[in-house]
Protein backbone atom coordinates (compact mmCIF):
# COMPACT_ATOMS: atom_id res chain seq x y z
CA UNK A 1 0.00 0.00 0.00
CA UNK A 2 2.67 2.62 0.95
CA UNK A 3 4.69 1.84 -2.47
CA UNK A 4 1.36 2.02 -4.43
CA UNK A 5 0.98 5.40 -2.82
CA UNK A 6 4.49 6.48 -3.40
CA UNK A 7 4.11 5.28 -7.21
CA UNK A 8 0.97 7.56 -7.67
CA UNK A 9 2.51 10.17 -5.87
CA UNK A 10 5.37 10.36 -8.23
CA UNK A 11 2.90 10.12 -11.60
CA UNK A 12 1.35 13.40 -10.00
CA UNK A 13 3.95 14.94 -9.23
CA UNK A 14 5.30 14.41 -12.74
CA UNK A 15 1.98 15.48 -14.21
CA UNK A 16 2.09 18.79 -12.39
CA UNK A 17 5.36 19.65 -13.33
CA UNK A 18 4.73 18.93 -16.98
CA UNK A 19 1.51 21.34 -16.47
CA UNK A 20 3.62 24.21 -15.20
CA UNK A 21 6.01 23.41 -18.28
CA UNK A 22 3.74 23.99 -20.50
CA UNK A 23 2.33 27.12 -18.81
CA UNK A 24 6.05 28.36 -18.86
CA UNK A 25 7.11 27.38 -22.36
CA UNK A 26 4.96 30.75 -24.03
CA UNK A 27 1.14 30.69 -25.29
CA UNK A 28 2.33 29.87 -29.09
CA UNK A 29 1.83 26.20 -27.72
CA UNK A 30 -1.48 26.57 -28.08
CA UNK A 31 -1.67 27.95 -31.16
CA UNK A 32 -2.49 24.79 -33.17
CA UNK A 33 -6.07 25.76 -31.45
CA UNK A 34 -6.41 27.94 -34.66
CA UNK A 35 -6.73 25.14 -37.27
CA UNK A 36 -10.13 25.01 -37.71
CA UNK A 37 -10.07 21.05 -38.68
CA UNK A 38 -7.69 20.67 -35.20
CA UNK A 39 -9.88 17.97 -32.98
CA UNK A 40 -9.11 19.36 -29.64
CA UNK A 41 -10.25 22.71 -30.98
CA UNK A 42 -13.52 20.53 -32.54
CA UNK A 43 -14.25 19.29 -28.60
CA UNK A 44 -13.53 22.58 -27.18
CA UNK A 45 -16.60 23.93 -30.29
CA UNK A 46 -18.56 21.12 -28.51
CA UNK A 47 -19.45 23.78 -25.55
CA UNK A 48 -20.84 26.02 -28.22
CA UNK A 49 -23.76 23.22 -28.65
CA UNK A 50 -23.88 23.49 -24.89
CA UNK A 51 -24.19 27.08 -24.39
CA UNK A 52 -26.41 27.65 -27.16
CA UNK A 53 -28.96 25.13 -25.56
CA UNK A 54 -28.31 26.97 -22.47
CA UNK A 55 -29.48 30.54 -23.73
CA UNK A 56 -32.36 29.06 -25.86
CA UNK A 57 -33.64 27.43 -22.34
CA UNK A 58 -33.46 30.23 -20.33
CA UNK A 59 -34.01 32.91 -22.68
CA UNK A 60 -36.87 31.39 -24.16
CA UNK A 61 -38.52 32.52 -26.84
CA UNK A 62 -39.75 35.34 -26.58
CA UNK A 63 -37.84 37.13 -24.24
CA UNK A 64 -37.43 40.85 -24.61
CA UNK A 65 -34.24 42.13 -24.73
CA UNK A 66 -33.67 45.52 -22.98
CA UNK A 67 -35.02 48.58 -24.19
CA UNK A 68 -33.84 52.33 -23.12
CA UNK A 69 -34.84 55.48 -23.14
CA UNK A 70 -34.09 58.44 -25.25
CA UNK A 71 -31.89 59.80 -22.32
CA UNK A 72 -29.61 56.64 -23.44
CA UNK A 73 -29.00 57.55 -26.57
CA UNK A 74 -25.91 59.84 -26.28
CA UNK A 75 -23.83 59.21 -29.05
CA UNK A 76 -24.29 58.37 -32.82
CA UNK A 77 -23.93 54.37 -33.61
CA UNK A 78 -20.58 53.42 -33.59
CA UNK A 79 -20.10 51.41 -36.98
CA UNK A 80 -17.90 48.72 -37.78
CA UNK A 81 -16.92 46.06 -40.70
CA UNK A 82 -17.94 47.77 -43.94
CA UNK A 83 -18.88 51.43 -43.95
CA UNK A 84 -18.82 52.35 -47.08
CA UNK A 85 -19.79 49.49 -49.80
CA UNK A 86 -17.08 50.15 -52.97
CA UNK A 87 -19.33 47.71 -55.40
CA UNK A 88 -20.21 49.30 -58.07
CA UNK A 89 -24.10 47.85 -57.80
CA UNK A 90 -24.46 49.20 -54.40
CA UNK A 91 -22.49 52.70 -55.44
CA UNK A 92 -25.31 52.93 -58.13
CA UNK A 93 -28.24 52.01 -55.99
CA UNK A 94 -27.13 54.88 -53.42
CA UNK A 95 -26.65 57.70 -56.56
CA UNK A 96 -30.62 57.68 -56.73
CA UNK A 97 -31.33 57.23 -52.98
CA UNK A 98 -32.46 53.78 -53.14
CA UNK A 99 -35.47 53.96 -55.25
CA UNK A 100 -34.29 51.21 -57.40
CA UNK A 101 -33.24 49.02 -54.45
CA UNK A 102 -35.31 45.77 -53.77
CA UNK A 103 -35.54 43.28 -50.84
CA UNK A 104 -36.11 40.18 -52.27
CA UNK A 105 -37.57 37.62 -50.25
CA UNK A 106 -36.92 33.96 -51.99
CA UNK A 107 -36.55 30.55 -51.34
CA UNK A 108 -38.70 28.36 -49.48
CA UNK A 109 -41.83 30.81 -49.79
CA UNK A 110 -44.96 30.19 -51.64
CA UNK A 111 -45.13 33.97 -52.76
CA UNK A 112 -42.09 35.47 -53.53
CA UNK A 113 -41.36 39.52 -52.88
CA UNK A 114 -39.44 42.10 -54.33
CA UNK A 115 -40.44 44.93 -52.35
CA UNK A 116 -39.67 48.52 -52.38
CA UNK A 117 -37.88 50.89 -49.53
CA UNK A 118 -41.66 52.66 -49.79
CA UNK A 119 -43.67 49.28 -49.44
CA UNK A 120 -41.72 48.23 -46.58
CA UNK A 121 -42.18 52.09 -45.14
CA UNK A 122 -45.34 51.09 -45.76
CA UNK A 123 -46.16 48.58 -43.55
CA UNK A 124 -46.49 48.75 -39.66
CA UNK A 125 -43.30 49.94 -38.20
CA UNK A 126 -41.68 49.34 -34.40
CA UNK A 127 -39.31 51.64 -33.21
CA UNK A 128 -37.04 50.55 -30.20
CA UNK A 129 -34.37 51.68 -28.60
CA UNK A 130 -31.99 49.14 -27.54
CA UNK A 131 -28.07 48.30 -26.76
CA UNK A 132 -25.77 47.03 -29.90
CA UNK A 133 -22.86 44.61 -28.45
CA UNK A 134 -20.30 43.75 -30.54
CA UNK A 135 -18.29 40.40 -30.13
CA UNK A 136 -15.07 42.93 -29.97
CA UNK A 137 -16.89 43.86 -26.25
CA UNK A 138 -17.66 47.54 -26.99
CA UNK A 139 -21.86 48.72 -26.72
CA UNK A 140 -23.72 51.40 -28.47
CA UNK A 141 -26.84 52.20 -27.93
CA UNK A 142 -29.45 54.08 -30.16
CA UNK A 143 -33.04 54.05 -31.97
CA UNK A 144 -33.72 51.94 -34.33
CA UNK A 145 -36.96 51.36 -37.09
CA UNK A 146 -38.20 49.07 -38.97
CA UNK A 147 -40.87 46.94 -40.29
CA UNK A 148 -41.04 43.50 -38.19
CA UNK A 149 -39.12 40.49 -39.83
CA UNK A 150 -42.56 38.47 -39.21
CA UNK A 151 -44.74 40.59 -40.67
CA UNK A 152 -42.62 40.24 -43.95
CA UNK A 153 -42.33 36.57 -43.89
CA UNK A 154 -45.72 35.96 -43.31
CA UNK A 155 -46.51 38.55 -46.71
CA UNK A 156 -44.10 35.54 -48.00
CA UNK A 157 -45.68 32.84 -46.40
CA UNK A 158 -43.11 30.30 -45.56
CA UNK A 159 -43.05 26.93 -46.34
CA UNK A 160 -42.99 24.50 -43.58
CA UNK A 161 -39.95 22.91 -44.42
CA UNK A 162 -38.13 26.66 -44.05
CA UNK A 163 -36.02 26.46 -40.94
CA UNK A 164 -33.36 29.63 -41.20
CA UNK A 165 -33.37 33.03 -43.19
CA UNK A 166 -30.08 33.68 -44.99
CA UNK A 167 -29.19 37.09 -45.00
CA UNK A 168 -27.46 38.30 -49.00
CA UNK A 169 -25.64 41.83 -48.91
CA UNK A 170 -24.09 44.20 -51.32
CA UNK A 171 -21.23 44.97 -49.71
CA UNK A 172 -17.91 43.22 -49.98
CA UNK A 173 -15.79 42.39 -47.09
CA UNK A 174 -13.39 40.06 -48.31
CA UNK A 175 -11.13 40.86 -51.87
CA UNK A 176 -8.75 37.78 -52.29
CA UNK A 177 -7.19 35.91 -54.99
CA UNK A 178 -10.23 33.48 -54.53
CA UNK A 179 -12.04 36.47 -55.45
CA UNK A 180 -15.08 38.57 -53.78
CA UNK A 181 -17.10 37.94 -50.80
CA UNK A 182 -20.27 39.39 -50.00
CA UNK A 183 -21.39 39.29 -46.41
CA UNK A 184 -23.98 36.66 -45.83
CA UNK A 185 -25.39 35.42 -42.46
CA UNK A 186 -28.30 33.72 -41.15
CA UNK A 187 -30.59 33.39 -37.97
CA UNK A 188 -33.29 30.54 -37.34
CA UNK A 189 -37.35 31.03 -37.70
CA UNK A 190 -37.61 31.79 -33.97
CA UNK A 191 -35.20 34.47 -34.06
CA UNK A 192 -36.47 35.68 -37.35
CA UNK A 193 -39.95 35.55 -35.98
CA UNK A 194 -38.78 37.37 -33.06
CA UNK A 195 -40.87 40.64 -31.55
CA UNK A 196 -37.42 43.02 -31.59
CA UNK A 197 -36.41 41.40 -34.74
CA UNK A 198 -36.64 44.24 -37.46
CA UNK A 199 -35.70 44.88 -40.78
CA UNK A 200 -34.49 48.61 -40.01
CA UNK A 201 -34.65 51.34 -42.26
CA UNK A 202 -34.27 54.25 -39.69
CA UNK A 203 -32.17 55.14 -36.87
CA UNK A 204 -31.72 57.79 -34.27
CA UNK A 205 -35.26 59.37 -35.80
CA UNK A 206 -33.25 59.79 -39.48
CA UNK A 207 -33.03 57.37 -42.69
CA UNK A 208 -30.18 54.68 -41.75
CA UNK A 209 -26.88 56.21 -42.65
CA UNK A 210 -25.05 54.35 -44.80
CA UNK A 211 -21.96 53.41 -42.49
CA UNK A 212 -25.47 51.52 -40.58
CA UNK A 213 -26.34 49.72 -43.49
CA UNK A 214 -28.45 51.96 -45.72
CA UNK A 215 -31.19 51.15 -47.33
CA UNK A 216 -31.45 48.18 -44.84
CA UNK A 217 -30.12 46.48 -41.88
CA UNK A 218 -31.26 43.33 -39.45
CA UNK A 219 -31.67 44.23 -35.90
CA UNK A 220 -31.40 40.66 -33.96
CA UNK A 221 -31.41 42.19 -30.82
CA UNK A 222 -30.91 39.07 -28.54
CA UNK A 223 -27.39 38.41 -30.05
CA UNK A 224 -24.13 40.17 -30.98
CA UNK A 225 -23.56 42.96 -33.95
CA UNK A 226 -22.33 40.31 -36.25
CA UNK A 227 -25.88 38.44 -36.24
CA UNK A 228 -27.27 41.43 -37.65
CA UNK A 229 -25.65 42.01 -41.30
CA UNK A 230 -26.24 45.35 -42.83
CA UNK A 231 -26.64 46.22 -46.71
CA UNK A 232 -29.29 43.38 -47.10
CA UNK A 233 -31.05 43.33 -50.45
CA UNK A 234 -32.18 40.08 -50.36
CA UNK A 235 -33.52 37.06 -47.79
CA UNK A 236 -33.20 33.42 -48.58
CA UNK A 237 -35.57 30.99 -46.64
CA UNK A 238 -33.82 27.97 -46.85
CA UNK A 239 -34.18 24.30 -44.71
CA UNK A 240 -29.71 24.08 -44.02
CA UNK A 241 -26.95 26.18 -43.61
CA UNK A 242 -24.30 24.07 -45.78
CA UNK A 243 -24.97 25.39 -48.83
CA UNK A 244 -23.99 28.71 -47.91
CA UNK A 245 -20.50 30.29 -48.06
CA UNK A 246 -18.31 27.26 -46.34
CA UNK A 247 -21.26 26.06 -44.87
CA UNK A 248 -21.18 27.30 -40.90
CA UNK A 249 -24.34 29.53 -41.67
CA UNK A 250 -22.28 33.20 -42.50
CA UNK A 251 -19.63 34.99 -43.00
CA UNK A 252 -18.36 35.11 -39.03
CA UNK A 253 -19.16 31.94 -39.01
CA UNK A 254 -17.31 30.17 -41.50
CA UNK A 255 -14.02 31.93 -39.96
CA UNK A 256 -14.82 30.86 -36.49
CA UNK A 257 -17.17 32.69 -34.41
CA UNK A 258 -20.20 30.50 -33.15
CA UNK A 259 -23.45 30.35 -35.12
CA UNK A 260 -25.73 31.34 -32.44
CA UNK A 261 -23.71 34.86 -31.41
CA UNK A 262 -25.69 34.97 -27.85
CA UNK A 263 -22.81 35.59 -25.39
CA UNK B 1 -13.44 14.19 5.40
CA UNK B 2 -11.25 11.38 6.54
CA UNK B 3 -8.65 12.03 8.84
CA UNK B 4 -6.10 9.51 8.01
CA UNK B 5 -2.98 9.92 10.58
CA UNK B 6 0.19 8.27 9.36
CA UNK B 7 3.71 7.90 11.18
CA UNK B 8 5.57 9.63 9.50
CA UNK B 9 7.91 6.82 9.28
CA UNK B 10 5.84 5.08 7.14
CA UNK B 11 6.01 6.97 4.32
CA UNK B 12 9.47 8.79 4.99
CA UNK B 13 11.86 6.97 6.80
CA UNK B 14 14.36 9.41 6.96
CA UNK B 15 12.76 12.18 8.37
CA UNK B 16 10.86 10.30 11.23
CA UNK B 17 11.23 13.03 13.75
CA UNK B 18 9.90 15.65 11.55
CA UNK B 19 5.53 15.35 12.68
CA UNK B 20 2.87 14.04 11.78
CA UNK B 21 1.31 12.97 8.37
CA UNK B 22 -1.84 13.39 7.91
CA UNK B 23 -4.74 13.37 5.11
CA UNK B 24 -5.32 16.63 4.58
CA UNK B 25 -7.08 17.43 1.34
CA UNK B 26 -9.53 14.36 0.11
CA UNK B 27 -9.69 13.25 -3.45
CA UNK B 28 -12.50 15.66 -4.52
CA UNK B 29 -10.57 18.65 -3.12
CA UNK B 30 -7.36 17.59 -5.10
CA UNK B 31 -9.63 16.70 -8.25
CA UNK B 32 -11.50 20.44 -8.28
CA UNK B 33 -8.20 22.07 -7.32
CA UNK B 34 -6.20 21.10 -10.69
CA UNK B 35 -9.35 21.21 -12.73
CA UNK B 36 -9.71 25.08 -11.49
CA UNK B 37 -6.16 25.61 -12.12
CA UNK B 38 -6.59 24.29 -15.49
CA UNK B 39 -9.68 26.36 -16.49
CA UNK B 40 -8.45 29.36 -15.12
CA UNK B 41 -4.98 29.54 -17.06
CA UNK B 42 -6.85 28.97 -20.26
CA UNK B 43 -9.63 31.62 -19.16
CA UNK B 44 -6.91 34.11 -18.09
CA UNK B 45 -5.02 33.71 -21.35
CA UNK B 46 -8.02 33.59 -23.50
CA UNK B 47 -9.69 36.25 -21.90
CA UNK B 48 -7.00 38.67 -22.35
CA UNK B 49 -6.87 38.00 -26.18
CA UNK B 50 -10.73 38.61 -26.17
CA UNK B 51 -9.85 41.94 -24.64
CA UNK B 52 -7.44 42.73 -26.88
CA UNK B 53 -10.25 42.81 -29.47
CA UNK B 54 -11.30 46.13 -28.34
CA UNK B 55 -8.83 47.07 -25.37
CA UNK B 56 -10.26 49.79 -22.81
CA UNK B 57 -12.82 49.54 -20.05
CA UNK B 58 -16.03 51.95 -19.35
CA UNK B 59 -18.64 52.62 -16.42
CA UNK B 60 -22.44 52.14 -17.41
CA UNK B 61 -23.86 50.59 -20.09
CA UNK B 62 -22.46 51.45 -23.02
CA UNK B 63 -18.74 52.35 -24.33
CA UNK B 64 -17.99 56.25 -24.79
CA UNK B 65 -16.81 57.01 -28.17
CA UNK B 66 -18.38 60.75 -28.31
CA UNK B 67 -18.49 61.10 -24.02
CA UNK B 68 -16.14 60.20 -21.88
CA UNK B 69 -16.74 57.22 -19.53
CA UNK B 70 -13.32 54.81 -19.80
CA UNK B 71 -11.53 54.03 -17.12
CA UNK B 72 -8.72 52.28 -18.71
CA UNK B 73 -7.25 52.03 -22.30
CA UNK B 74 -4.03 50.42 -23.74
CA UNK B 75 -3.34 51.64 -26.96
CA UNK B 76 -0.34 52.67 -29.36
CA UNK B 77 0.96 56.30 -30.44
CA UNK B 78 3.95 57.84 -31.83
CA UNK B 79 6.05 60.20 -29.95
CA UNK B 80 9.61 61.82 -30.91
CA UNK B 81 11.38 58.78 -30.26
CA UNK B 82 8.86 56.38 -32.68
CA UNK B 83 5.87 54.27 -31.60
CA UNK B 84 4.74 53.63 -28.07
CA UNK B 85 2.50 51.74 -26.23
CA UNK B 86 0.48 53.66 -23.35
CA UNK B 87 -1.66 52.40 -20.58
CA UNK B 88 -4.52 55.20 -19.72
CA UNK B 89 -5.85 54.17 -16.13
CA UNK B 90 -8.21 57.25 -14.79
CA UNK B 91 -7.25 59.54 -17.55
CA UNK B 92 -3.48 59.28 -16.80
CA UNK B 93 -1.34 57.66 -19.35
CA UNK B 94 1.45 55.65 -18.83
CA UNK B 95 4.51 54.80 -21.07
CA UNK B 96 4.28 50.62 -20.96
CA UNK B 97 6.13 50.11 -24.26
CA UNK B 98 7.36 46.30 -24.53
CA UNK B 99 4.57 45.06 -22.73
CA UNK B 100 0.66 47.13 -23.05
CA UNK B 101 0.11 48.61 -26.48
CA UNK B 102 3.27 47.82 -27.93
CA UNK B 103 5.50 44.67 -27.83
CA UNK B 104 7.29 42.21 -29.36
CA UNK B 105 10.78 42.11 -30.81
CA UNK B 106 12.18 45.11 -31.90
CA UNK B 107 12.76 44.46 -35.31
CA UNK B 108 8.66 43.18 -35.00
CA UNK B 109 6.86 45.84 -32.84
CA UNK B 110 3.07 44.41 -32.87
CA UNK B 111 0.89 46.85 -31.49
CA UNK B 112 -1.61 44.82 -29.46
CA UNK B 113 -2.64 45.33 -25.65
CA UNK B 114 -1.19 42.39 -23.90
CA UNK B 115 1.84 40.83 -25.48
CA UNK B 116 1.91 37.61 -27.30
CA UNK B 117 3.15 35.42 -24.22
CA UNK B 118 -0.01 36.30 -22.33
CA UNK B 119 -2.72 35.99 -25.12
CA UNK B 120 -4.08 32.56 -26.29
CA UNK B 121 -3.61 32.36 -29.40
CA UNK B 122 -0.65 34.31 -29.61
CA UNK B 123 -1.97 35.94 -32.64
CA UNK B 124 -4.64 38.04 -32.88
CA UNK B 125 -7.58 35.48 -33.24
CA UNK B 126 -10.64 36.43 -31.10
CA UNK B 127 -12.84 33.65 -32.15
CA UNK B 128 -10.27 31.34 -31.36
CA UNK B 129 -9.85 33.40 -28.08
CA UNK B 130 -13.54 32.57 -27.35
CA UNK B 131 -13.95 28.93 -28.07
CA UNK B 132 -10.77 28.38 -25.46
CA UNK B 133 -12.95 30.77 -22.79
CA UNK B 134 -16.33 29.18 -23.41
CA UNK B 135 -14.91 25.90 -22.91
CA UNK B 136 -13.10 26.74 -19.65
CA UNK B 137 -16.16 29.06 -18.44
CA UNK B 138 -18.52 26.08 -18.18
CA UNK B 139 -15.81 22.85 -16.75
CA UNK B 140 -14.97 25.89 -13.95
CA UNK B 141 -18.69 27.29 -13.56
CA UNK B 142 -20.30 23.66 -13.93
CA UNK B 143 -17.44 21.90 -11.30
CA UNK B 144 -17.61 24.94 -8.84
CA UNK B 145 -21.53 24.73 -8.72
CA UNK B 146 -21.30 21.28 -8.22
CA UNK B 147 -18.47 21.30 -5.65
CA UNK B 148 -20.38 24.27 -3.98
CA UNK B 149 -23.47 21.84 -3.25
CA UNK B 150 -21.49 18.97 -2.37
CA UNK B 151 -19.28 21.09 0.22
CA UNK B 152 -22.29 22.52 1.59
CA UNK B 153 -24.37 19.28 2.00
CA UNK B 154 -20.65 17.16 3.34
CA UNK B 155 -19.99 19.64 5.90
CA UNK B 156 -16.52 20.81 4.30
CA UNK B 157 -17.45 24.66 3.54
CA UNK B 158 -18.60 24.50 7.49
CA UNK B 159 -16.35 22.57 8.97
CA UNK B 160 -12.99 23.86 6.73
CA UNK B 161 -13.48 27.35 4.89
CA UNK B 162 -15.73 29.49 6.74
CA UNK B 163 -14.00 31.28 9.25
CA UNK B 164 -15.92 30.89 13.15
CA UNK B 165 -15.04 33.25 15.93
CA UNK B 166 -11.91 31.45 16.82
CA UNK B 167 -10.72 32.44 13.78
CA UNK B 168 -12.09 36.07 14.02
CA UNK B 169 -9.94 36.44 17.16
CA UNK B 170 -6.51 34.76 16.00
CA UNK B 171 -6.70 36.83 13.09
CA UNK B 172 -4.02 39.72 14.25
CA UNK B 173 -1.78 36.92 15.28
CA UNK B 174 -2.20 35.27 12.24
CA UNK B 175 -1.16 38.61 9.98
CA UNK B 176 1.47 38.83 12.25
CA UNK B 177 2.49 35.34 11.80
CA UNK B 178 2.52 35.52 8.21
CA UNK B 179 4.16 38.91 7.77
CA UNK B 180 6.95 37.28 10.02
CA UNK B 181 6.80 34.30 7.67
CA UNK B 182 6.31 32.18 10.40
CA UNK B 183 4.43 29.45 9.34
CA UNK B 184 2.23 26.46 11.56
CA UNK B 185 1.72 23.15 9.82
CA UNK B 186 -1.96 21.75 10.65
CA UNK B 187 -4.41 20.21 9.36
CA UNK B 188 -6.72 22.95 9.41
CA UNK B 189 -6.14 26.23 7.62
CA UNK B 190 -5.32 29.25 9.64
CA UNK B 191 -7.19 32.30 9.30
CA UNK B 192 -5.93 34.07 6.63
CA UNK B 193 -6.01 31.14 4.75
CA UNK B 194 -10.00 30.61 5.27
CA UNK B 195 -10.06 34.47 4.12
CA UNK B 196 -8.09 34.28 1.09
CA UNK B 197 -9.67 30.83 -0.32
CA UNK B 198 -13.46 31.98 0.67
CA UNK B 199 -12.79 35.46 -0.76
CA UNK B 200 -11.78 33.79 -4.08
CA UNK B 201 -14.37 30.73 -4.15
CA UNK B 202 -17.17 32.73 -2.64
CA UNK B 203 -16.72 35.88 -4.05
CA UNK B 204 -14.15 36.13 -7.02
CA UNK B 205 -15.41 32.97 -8.93
CA UNK B 206 -18.74 34.05 -8.56
CA UNK B 207 -18.57 37.20 -9.34
CA UNK B 208 -16.66 36.23 -12.61
CA UNK B 209 -19.44 34.12 -13.46
CA UNK B 210 -22.30 36.62 -13.39
CA UNK B 211 -20.29 39.67 -14.86
CA UNK B 212 -19.69 36.83 -17.54
CA UNK B 213 -23.55 36.23 -17.93
CA UNK B 214 -24.55 39.78 -17.41
CA UNK B 215 -22.37 40.66 -20.37
CA UNK B 216 -24.50 38.35 -22.80
CA UNK B 217 -27.49 40.09 -24.55
CA UNK B 218 -29.46 36.70 -24.87
CA UNK B 219 -28.62 36.50 -21.13
CA UNK B 220 -29.23 40.32 -21.00
CA UNK B 221 -33.17 39.62 -22.64
CA UNK B 222 -33.48 36.11 -19.65
CA UNK B 223 -32.15 38.35 -16.88
CA UNK B 224 -32.11 41.70 -17.14
CA UNK B 225 -32.06 43.18 -13.99
CA UNK B 226 -28.59 41.55 -13.73
CA UNK B 227 -26.51 43.87 -15.78
CA UNK B 228 -28.42 46.43 -13.93
CA UNK B 229 -27.55 45.01 -10.67
CA UNK B 230 -24.03 45.51 -11.30
CA UNK B 231 -24.45 48.86 -13.03
CA UNK B 232 -24.57 48.40 -16.71
CA UNK B 233 -22.90 45.98 -19.35
CA UNK B 234 -19.66 48.03 -19.45
CA UNK B 235 -19.08 48.27 -16.12
CA UNK B 236 -19.93 44.32 -15.67
CA UNK B 237 -16.94 43.96 -18.05
CA UNK B 238 -14.76 45.91 -15.91
CA UNK B 239 -15.69 44.45 -13.10
CA UNK B 240 -15.24 41.02 -14.83
CA UNK B 241 -11.53 42.55 -15.60
CA UNK B 242 -10.74 44.02 -12.52
CA UNK B 243 -12.25 40.60 -10.69
CA UNK B 244 -9.44 38.41 -13.35
CA UNK B 245 -6.53 41.18 -11.76
CA UNK B 246 -7.65 40.42 -8.26
CA UNK B 247 -7.33 36.57 -8.90
CA UNK B 248 -3.90 36.99 -10.77
CA UNK B 249 -2.86 38.82 -7.35
CA UNK B 250 -4.26 35.97 -5.27
CA UNK B 251 -2.08 33.55 -7.84
CA UNK B 252 0.90 35.31 -6.98
CA UNK B 253 0.78 35.44 -3.10
CA UNK B 254 -0.55 31.73 -3.36
CA UNK B 255 2.81 30.93 -5.01
CA UNK B 256 4.55 32.63 -2.54
CA UNK B 257 3.19 31.33 0.60
CA UNK B 258 4.06 27.84 -1.12
CA UNK B 259 7.14 28.74 -1.32
CA UNK B 260 7.72 29.94 2.15
CA UNK B 261 5.73 27.51 4.17
CA UNK B 262 7.63 24.65 2.51
CA UNK B 263 7.05 24.07 -1.26
CA UNK B 264 7.39 19.91 -1.10
CA UNK B 265 5.18 19.53 1.54
CA UNK B 266 2.72 22.16 0.34
CA UNK B 267 2.35 20.22 -3.26
CA UNK B 268 2.25 17.02 -1.95
CA UNK B 269 -0.56 17.64 0.23
CA UNK B 270 -2.35 18.70 -2.99
CA UNK B 271 -1.04 16.09 -5.32
CA UNK B 272 -1.55 12.89 -3.27
CA UNK B 273 -3.87 14.51 -0.16
CA UNK B 274 -1.04 14.01 2.36
CA UNK B 275 0.23 16.70 4.91
CA UNK B 276 3.30 17.23 7.43
CA UNK B 277 2.14 19.02 10.38
CA UNK B 278 4.38 20.69 12.51
CA UNK B 279 3.71 18.64 15.87
CA UNK B 280 4.98 15.60 16.48
CA UNK B 281 3.18 14.76 19.16
CA UNK B 282 -0.27 16.14 20.00
CA UNK B 283 -2.00 17.03 17.18
CA UNK B 284 -4.19 14.64 15.45
CA UNK B 285 -5.60 16.98 13.14
CA UNK B 286 -8.86 16.93 14.20
CA UNK B 287 -8.25 20.48 15.33
CA UNK B 288 -6.36 23.55 14.70
CA UNK B 289 -2.64 23.08 15.57
CA UNK B 290 -2.00 26.22 14.95
CA UNK B 291 -2.56 27.55 18.70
Amino acid sequence: MPKFQLNRRRFLTAASLGISGMALSGCDAFDFLQDSDNGVRNVLEGANGLTYRAQRLLAGRASLAQEFSEADIRQSQRPNGVTAPDDDTYKGLLSNQFADWRLDVAGLVEKPLSLSREQLMAMPSRTQITRHDCVEGWSCIAKWTGVQMGLVLDAAVVKPNARYAVFHCLDTIERSLSGEVKYYGSIDLLDARHPQTILAYGMNGKALPVENGAPLRVRVERQLGYKMPKYVHRIELVDGLGAMGLGKGGYWEDRGYDWYGGI
Amino acid sequence: MESHVLKAHDDEPANAAAGTLVYRQTRWTRLTHWIWTLSLFFLLLSGLQIFNAHPALYIGKQSGFEFDNDVLVIGSDYNSNGPIGYTEFLGKRFNTTGILGLSGTADNLDARAFPAWATIPSGQDLATGRVVHFFFAWALSGTLLAWFVASLLNGHLRRDLVPRVDDIRRLPRDIADHARLKFHHSRNYNTLQKLAYGGVLFVLLPLMVVTGLAMSPSMNAALPFLADLLGGRQTARTIHFVAMALLVAFFIVHMLMILAAGPINELRSIVTGWYRTDSPNGDNGSHNGSA
